[in-house]
């Protein structure tokens, strides 16, 4: 066979792959099976983290359990990481990402969201002996970042060029590499960092630039519309009965206060 | 569910893959000489050394050969640091790449310096030539000419093995990948790039150095 021949045969295994029809049926096929697949953080408190029971839990797990409950099936969550939990949509191995996602137009290009469920910010963290009142002031300083994180990409934008700017693959090798001092700085959610601070006294660290104000969204793949409206349709009520900011005090210390639709 | 693919998207980042391909040779090149240089050291150390050094080797071959390199990566780069040495992501994965290559190497050489025969040993010997000479050049040309497949199959190892580096920071070729579909989602293409690339890496690198070894390691 020669190499094009080989080639050819290769695409169209591709094309069968993806010849299913994209028709509208996650929200059928859950009602159907009475049952939705959720990815959920477990790296990321208090929205998602593993407690002392070895059992994820957090503002985002309260929030699939709930959107589940509101549906009447049953759930099954799967931990995800920044990184990966926008390909665990794509690929269809979750209905629903709740993670923490923020809402940008690279990611509208791939996915849809949902309105948003929960309040969140991104911004830079250092010691407090660390003079940072500008994004200019980060020039030569090493900035650890959690790859494909929303705060990964604000800080490529605005950083100036010669921030070093250290990716890592998870917020757990990101924090570790903060603590051990192998970056002078962190670019992380407040969540993230609050837990950090809390942690190590010792640090002295303290809140420097915002990065963006970010509300967290309910991911659902391209497409599917009546799974998205159905959601929102969830959300909405929870907001009226203030199910959103009972969940939101008992994770986060305040109300949920004004969302984005 | 319907893929499309779309590899343009990932091939216009090509200097990140280059970067990638970079870091991941380089990184790779070092390893491995230092590594398998550790590697004949550690082998003579077993085979002909004095009884406690033996039992030293011995207990480091052990230990890094029953860890898993990616335990032993963050140990060296997020544990050491709580003991004072503060190192580089690169050099963090330089030392564990040569503290992991060296352990297997260690065993791979020593096989092939217990399979020199003895007489060729005493027959070096009564020409009046000292241990040191004795080893360098009766015994581990030889040495080496039997186990360098194995050798060459260890390195590729450890260059795939690498890839694990991306994960404190080193921007190698896992990196470049992860972080071109971190960025425009494009995991299916930017892993299917990756993995031919790693592909083409291993097999240059292989006959690479299967051409090396019989011109300037034992003569041909």
């Amino acid at each position: 066979m020669t190499l094009s021949r080989r080639l050819f045969s290769l695409s169209f295994m591709f094309l069968l792959a993806g010849g299913a029809a994209h028709a509208q049926t996650a929200l059928d096929d859950i009602l159907k099976t009475k049952k939705i697949t959720i990815a959920i953080p477990t790296d990321f408190p208090p929205y998602g983290f593993v407690g002392t029971d070895l059992k994820p839990q957090g503002l985002d797990i309260d929030t699939a359990n709930y959107i589940a409950a509101k549906l009447g099936v049953s759930v099954e969550l799967v931990p995800v990481t920044s990184a990966n939990r926008i390909p665990y949509l794509q690929t269809k191995k979750a209905d629903l990402v709740i993670a923490t996602l923020g809402k940008n137009p690279e990611r509208e290009k791939v996915i849809d969201f949902t309105a948003a469920y929960s309040p969140f910010f991104q911004a830079v963290f250092a010691a407090k002996s660390l003079s940072i009142k500008s994004y200019a002031d980060l020039a030569g300083k090493s900035v650890g970042v959690t790859r494909g994180a929303l705060e990964d990409q604000e800080l490529s934008k605005v950083a100036p060029p010669n921030v070093d700017i250290k990716r890592f693959e998870d917020n757990n090798a990101t924090v570790s590499a903060f603590v051990a001092g192998q970056v002078q700085a962190i670019a992380t959610g407040a969540s993230v960092a609050g837990n950090l601070m809390a942690k190590n006294p010792q640090l002295n660290t303290e809140y420097k630039l915002l990065l963006k104000d970010s509300p967290n969204f309910i991911g659902v793949a391209k497409g599917e519309d009546k799974l998205r409206l159905k959601v929102n349709e969830i959300l909405a009520e929870a907001r009226k009965s203030g199910d959103t900011d009972k969940m939101a005090m008992k994770w986060l210390g305040r109300p949920a206060g004004e969302l984005p639709q | 569910m319907r893929i499309q693919l779309d590899f343009l998207a990932v091939l216009s980042q090509w200097p990140l893959l280059a970067k990638g391909v970079l870091w991941t040779l380089g990184l790779t090149a070092i390893a491995s000489v230092i590594g398998v240089l550790a590697g004949v050291a550690c082998a003579w150390a077993r085979s002909q050394g004095p009884g406690w050094l033996r039992w030293t080797v011995g207990c480091y071959v052990e230990l890094v050969r029953n860890t898993p390199f990616i335990v032993q990566l963050f140990f060296i780069f997020f544990g050491l640091p709580a003991a004072g040495f503060k190192l580089s992501p690169e050099v963090a994965s330089i030392i564990a790449m040569v503290v992991n290559l060296g352990a297997y190497a260690t065993e791979i050489i020593r096989a092939g310096i217990d399979a020199t025969p003895k007489g060729q040993v005493e027959a070096a010997m009564s020409l009046a030539l000292g241990r040191a000479q004795t080893f360098i050049r009766v015994v581990l040309p030889p040495a080496l000419k039997k186990v360098w497949p194995a050798l060459v199959g260890q390195i590729i190892i450890v260059m795939l093995g690498s890839a694990v580096c991306g994960q404190i920071s080193v921007e190698d070729l896992s990196y470049a990948a992860n972080l071109i579909q971190s960025r425009n989602f494009r995991a299916f293409e930017a892993f299917i790039v990756a993995t031919l690339i790693y592909l083409a890496l291993a097999i240059a690198v292989r006959r690479l150095l299967t051409w090396l070894g019989p011109r300037f390691l034992w003569g041909r």
